[in-house]
């Protein structure tokens, strides 16, 4: 599962133009200066990386179901998603 | 400076096939979106759409021409045909110079390009069709109205997105009344629901998957449409003079960018634009009864845009009425103001208000007189229509009855 925690901050951190080990577990998006474009496209890069589906509405981020607040709750997300996929 | 007064008006779209069925429908709240019919559906995530049902180029274009003009452009040429049918104009001898046709538009040809991408790449064709280009031009659809009725004057496509209609009138609107053309031809068109124009969109993330819900709280995006609107603009001393009928007088207009974000919608933005409608007009905020909104039912458009009308209304704002007419026939994005610009003129010339339909839930955010799902008989003396586009380009237009 620590693969997916990398590629996830490696795909962040792209995104914010940080290292990697600028991204802390802690992190917002708004702290790494994520606008809602780059969260999109974070989204895209991790649905790509991954070949999963992220269900997330631009329109009512609170409502998707994807949360989205700190970089671990992406990560959790994300481990999740690839976990239903292969059971 | 002249006055400018509309003289005709066509449209298709979602609603109907022309202006009578349009506003009806709109008078009724009725909703013209479904589920979609275009190929390879089931591979789109976004599943709904207004799409124009029941359209048949049999009858109305030849062969030739069938093989020549993309679905934005037979939109384009149906409207116009009722338009100035309408107007009873003819265009000879020196207004033929003097007229021309702006029209609105963003994507183009988009099932022309879809379906010459599947046959190149997904089929591996090495040969296309010879029309691909001259029908997936945008400015097709306003070349092919120029042939058609005669018209030799400044003729061109306006692209700003979704406020490429509200642009393209502006234009029109500022030629007759410096009295560069006593008549132009103007409005917009767009088809762009095929699967590549879907796909695209859905990669936005700001599309509903189960409706258009303008300024209620539970509204989750967007719902594209297509189709097309077209008017005559004329000269008013010129249009008495015939004894044309006049629909309403267009009395101002005003453009502004943003300058910040490529996608989200700015308040100032919005603001200046419709401030600057009303100052061109001579009008002070109480003289405006109606506001056809942008109104995408998107979370950004429709609180930015309230807040927008809060400031620019101050103490009016809670008199003012304000509908967005997607939630019936969908974002026509190119040719979505030219639509709109019908229900404004049902506004001032019927004392028809069209309804913000589909509205379930107030938004504290969105708090004005949205004239939830059910229209309103109220006369009324001037009208604003709003375009707010992606890439932070905003135009007003406003309407009085005549």
């Amino acid at each position: 599962m620590s693969d997916i925690k990398d590629k996830v901050i490696e795909i962040i951190a792209e995104q914010a133009v940080l290292e990697p080990s600028d991204v802390k577990m802690d992190s917002t998006l708004e702290d790494l200066g994520i606008d809602s474009l780059g969260l999109v496209e974070s989204i895209f890069a991790i649905e790509e990386a991954f070949d999963i589906q992220v269900p997330f509405n631009a329109n009512d981020p609170q409502e998707s179901d994807f949360d989205i607040s700190d970089v671990a709750s992406i990560v959790a997300g994300v481990e999740k998603l690839v976990k239903e996929q292969i059971t | 400076m002249k006055r400018v007064v509309i003289t005709g008006a066509g449209t298709i779209n979602a609603l109907g096939h022309d202006v009578p069925e349009t506003l009806e429908a709109m008078r009724e709240g009725r909703c013209g979106i479904a589920e979609l019919d275009v190929r390879d559906a089931e591979r789109l995530s976004v599943n709904i759409g207004a799409q124009v049902k029941g359209f048949s180029s049999e009858g109305l274009f030849n062969r030739q021409q069938m093989a020549l003009y993309d679905r934005f452009t037979q939109f384009a040429l149906v409207a116009a045909r009722e338009a100035i049918a309408q107007s009873g104009l003819t265009f000879a001898g020196e207004l033929a110079h003097k007229t021309g046709a702006i029209l609105g538009n963003s994507g183009g040809g988009m099932t022309t390009i879809d379906e010459n991408y599947r046959s190149v790449y997904e089929e591996g064709k090495n040969r296309v069709h010879p029309f691909v280009v001259p029908k997936l031009m945008n400015n097709a659809a306003a070349s092919h109205v120029s042939m058609e009725f005669n018209l030799k004057g400044p003729t061109f496509t306006v692209s700003s997105a979704c406020a490429s209609s509200n642009h393209a009138m502006a234009q029109a609107f500022q030629m007759v009344r410096t009295g560069m053309s006593q008549v132009m031809i103007t409005g917009g068109s767009e088809s762009m629901l095929c699967f590549g124009g879907v796909k695209a969109w859905e990669g936005m993330r700001v599309m509903s998957k189960n409706g258009c819900r303008p300024f209620s709280a539970n509204r989750n995006g967007m719902v594209q449409g297509e189709g097309a609107g077209v008017f005559v603009f004329e000269e008013m001393e010129h249009a008495k003079k015939r004894g044309a009928e006049i629909l309403a007088e267009v009395v101002g207009f005003a453009m502004t960018s943003d300058a910040s974000d490529i996608v989200m919608p700015s308040k100032q933005g919005a603001a200046r634009a419709i401030s600057g409608a009303l100052k061109d007009a001579g009008l002070n905020p109480g003289d405006v009864q109606y506001i056809n909104a942008h109104g995408t039912g998107t979370a950004a458009n429709d609180k930015t845009e309230s807040a927008a009308v809060a400031d620019v209304f101050g103490r009016h704002a809670d008199e003012v009425m304000i509908s967005s007419t997607k939630a019936m026939h969908g974002h026509l994005i190119g040719g979505t103001g030219a639509v709109e610009l019908l229900a404004c003129i049902m506004a001032v010339r019927d004392g028809i208000i069209a309804p913000t339909i589909n509205y379930e839930e107030p938004d504290p955010e969105c708090a004005l007189d949205v004239v939830p799902n059910e229209a309103r008989e109220v006369a009324i003396e001037v009208a604003l229509s709003n375009a707010f586009a992606f890439g932070g380009l905003n135009a007003v237009l406003a309407l009085r009855r005549v």
